[in-house]
């Protein structure tokens, strides 16, 4: 806690602090002198107003003895607490260590229940119901600001729970996103294809998933489709999940399926990043919450891991 | 003791003089002390000046007033290190003029909220919060997709180094042309993720 750049100021402080508490005691004690008894009370010298006149006594004694109080409660707090900066006090208070006693506390009470589920696999942990409370928690927490509340993202965010996976929706593969997060680019081919090439590939796009657009542009663009885009998306348009290419022919859209918004992705391309969560809650929280995502995905949207 | 009262209310410059010294004790060991304390004077490891981009997004948070609802500071509270990320220490603040600290938290704090989210986030979330959140009370910000106005920053960044911080005459001098074709959202989402970066593991 102590960090001055020179220790003087440590004692400048002490000695400020005592000085003028004995500062106190010592005009309480002068001014609490008892007059003689049975003399008169001298007068003050001020002017009468009014026909009042102020009498030189001492303090009330009630008053004086609250702040003598005070100026005890004061040395018995120094004695306790880090007020002198030199001296810790007897019961080694730091807000820093209030803090550290506050998260050794919870670890004791909440670290051999992650401890348990970080011994099983993800998919045990997800069969678990403790643990899927657990995870639902975490997920309206640190999840739901991007995938939603329930779990089915928005433009440019996710569905968990549509069956559909970017990258593996294996257990393994869930935590690992969670982990070390994920870069989704498309990039943009704004400049390499020409504005009609990229509405017959765009059209081309719209075929995969078995809508209707214009057949003659449709085949115009497989043949740029399979130059260009077929490397990531691959020659089926069925994507490919180590790098996170989406799959085109299941008609599940992350940016938009309209044509535009088709047309759109092609040429400014996109950027898609799910942030890494290690750092920010830690391995073993991860793959309760990767359970917790695995078990809800296993629920609702049928068959994980798609070939 | 020939102490009396009488004595010092009879000689006003005395009086005054001795209310003066009393006054003061509190401040001169309270504060004074803290001008000369390491961790509240310089700056974590890895904390540098805003740069252009993000010292334009700083005003710009500061004119929109987003710290009348959002707070910058994690307290040592379990409760809040879990949310938010390791709590916040002093010299994170140190090129920070003025703090934006506060204390009213109708949003939530976003000291550490760099890098919490992407950009995208960002740019869909303050142009409609509820695109994203649909329980959030955000206004929405899409005003601010236009270009950086206001005054040049080079001068604002000759001002900051006056009270210190280490900009290079190159740093100043090329500040303008790093805001080419930048909009005060982009400025904004900048800053917005530089916040807290400095330390990052949970202290949880």
């Amino acid at each position: 806690m102590n960090q001055l750049l020179s220790p003087g100021w440590a004692w400048y402080v002490a000695i400020l602090t005592v000085v003028s508490l004995l500062g106190c005691l010592w005009v309480l004690r002068a001014n609490s002198i008892k007059k003689d008894p049975g003399a008169d009370a001298k007068l003050h010298g001020h002017n009468e107003w009014d026909g009042l006149r102020e009498y030189d006594n001492p303090l009330p004694r009630w008053w004086s003895n609250l702040f003598y109080l005070t100026v005890f409660f004061s040395f018995g707090y120094l004695l306790l607490y880090p007020g002198l900066v030199v001296f810790p006090g007897l019961l080694n208070w730091t807000t820093e260590s209030l803090y550290k006693d506050e998260v050794k506390q919870a670890k004791a009470e909440f670290d051999p229940i992650f401890d348990a589920y970080a011994k099983q696999d993800v998919k045990t942990v997800a069969a678990d119901k403790g643990a899927v409370q657990i995870g639902a928690r975490l997920f309206q927490t640190y999840c739901v600001q991007c995938h939603g509340t329930d779990m089915r993202g928005s433009k440019g965010f996710p569905n968990l729970v549509d069956g559909d996976w970017l990258y593996a929706g294996t257990p393994e593969g869930i935590e690992e996103t969670i982990l070390n997060g994920r870069n989704g680019v498309m990039p943009p081919f704004g400049e390499a294809l020409k504005a009609d090439q990229i509405q017959d590939v765009a059209q081309y796009v719209l075929s995969l998933s078995g809508r209707a657009g214009s057949a003659d542009a449709a085949k115009r663009g497989e043949a740029t489709f399979k130059e260009t885009c077929a490397a990531c998306h691959g020659a089926d348009g069925r994507g490919n999940q180590a790098l996170g290419a989406p799959n085109l022919t299941d008609n599940i859209w992350l940016y938009g399926g309209s044509l535009a918004t088709i047309v759109e992705t092609i040429t400014k391309g996109r950027q898609g990043q799910m942030p890494a969560h290690k750092d920010l809650i830690g391995p073993a929280r991860v793959h309760v919450l990767a359970a917790y995502v695995y078990a809800q995905a296993q629920e609702h949207g049928g068959p994980s891991a798609k070939p | 003791m020939a102490f009396s009262h009488d004595t010092i209310e009879r000689r006003t410059g005395l009086l005054i003089a001795l209310v003066i010294l009393v006054v003061s004790i509190g401040g001169l060991v309270e504060i004074v002390p803290l001008f000369f304390q390491k961790n509240l004077i310089e700056p974590v490891a890895g904390l540098k000046p805003y740069e252009p981009l993000r010292l334009v997004g700083r005003d710009v948070y500061i004119r929109e007033g987003c710290n009348n609802c959002h707070s910058q500071m994690i307290r040592p509270f379990r409760a809040e290190t879990e949310r938010y990320g390791p709590y916040s220490v002093a010299g994170e603040f140190v090129y920070d003029r003025p703090f934006l600290w506060g204390s009213k938290r109708t949003g939530p704090d976003l000291a550490r909220v760099g890098g919490r989210y992407s950009d995208d986030w960002h740019r869909l979330h303050l142009a409609n919060p509820r695109d994203v959140v649909p329980e959030s009370n955000m206004p929405p910000y899409a005003f601010l997709d236009r270009p950086i106005g206001g005054p040049d920053v080079a001068a604002r960044m000759r001002a900051l180094k006056l009270v210190g911080h280490p900009y290079s005459d190159e740093e100043i001098n090329g500040a303008s042309a790093t805001l080419e074709g930048k909009t005060e959202m982009d400025a904004l989402i900048a800053y917005l993720q530089g916040l807290g970066a400095q330390i990052k593991a949970s202290g949880g």
